[in-house]
């Protein structure tokens, strides 16, 4: 049973990421402050893809607007990416002590073939 | 990145090709056969899919389509319990099944699809695993299969993006 009162796109930091024009969007936040028309510049997009874009990184916390006069400014909340930075190192941890067991064990079937 | 070294420890990599997918890349010096026989054999495999610590109650492998495995483990007290079937076996190259963490609530319905390749060069193998969970229930899912914080993050430059931000 699927719930249907799931909105992934609004509500899951996952899922605003999975977007690669969503990805890019953060990478270009991630040197600094940007209006709406410069990252229409930097990436190539639309400009209503790119407010699309940042409509779904703020809902779900990854991105921050301040006003300034007529401008409004979006800088990127990195804190929020935790939720994947932990899935993700805590996932990885555990292959790589798996697999170093692997390879461990590679080496020692390999000296028993050598070995007559 | 083939060459073979003295020690490929701490070597494999973990990256997010979706929202739903994980991709698990190791490289070892050893032949395919060897690699693939050390993941479908059930004496090979209690050596190292486990943790050290663990204690083995069940693993099964059933190696043939529509065959099944079946993975039970102890560890500080608590079963860790992983199941799957095989869907396709081309020995030494390809191996897919499904895999069912039996922690989870509706766990056949979130569970994974595995994708295993093993590519040999020049005697150095290198394995990658994708995991593909059906939906975000069976990834969170993982998360409770007894794993901890570990080394780093898989989205190009969003690790560094990350230590910037705070």
């Amino acid at each position: 049973m699927r719930v249907m009162a799931r909105s992934p796109t609004t509500t899951d930091v996952f899922n605003a990421v999975a977007e690669a024009s969503r990805r890019d969007l953060l990478d270009a936040l991630g040197t600094g402050e940007a209006t709406v028309g410069e990252l229409v510049d930097r990436l190539g997009l639309s400009q209503p893809q790119v407010s699309k874009h940042l409509g779904v990184l703020r809902a779900v916390g990854l991105v921050t607007a301040r006003v300034d006069g007529r401008r409004r400014w979006y800088r990127i909340n990195g804190p929020a990416l935790k939720p994947i930075h932990d899935w993700v190192r805590a996932f990885e941890r555990t292959w790589i002590e798996r697999l170093d067991r692997l390879d461990d064990l590679l080496v020692e079937l390999q000296a028993q073939e050598d070995s007559p | 990145m083939t060459e073979k070294t003295e020690n490929r420890h701490g070597s494999a990599t973990v990256t997010l090709p979706s929202d739903t997918e994980v991709l698990i890349t190791r490289a070892f010096d050893a032949p395919a056969g060897l690699v693939y026989t050390a993941y479908t054999t059930p004496e090979l495999v209690k050596r190292w899919w486990g943790f050290d610590t663990s204690e083995w109650l069940v693993c099964e492998i059933d190696l043939r389509v529509g065959g099944g495995w079946r993975f039970v483990t102890r560890d500080d007290g608590v079963e860790v319990a992983f199941h799957g079937d095989y869907k396709e076996l081309d020995e030494p190259h390809r191996l897919v099944s499904t895999e069912v963490y039996e922690g989870i609530p509706d766990a056949e319905e979130n569970g994974a699809l595995d994708i295993v390749t093993f590519d040999e060069v020049d005697g150095v193998t290198t394995m990658t695993i994708l995991v593909q969970f059906q939906n975000k229930e069976g990834r969170d899912g993982m998360l409770e299969s007894g794993m901890e914080s570990g080394m780093q993050i898989g989205y190009d430059r969003m690790e560094d993006l990350l230590r910037e931000m705070q």
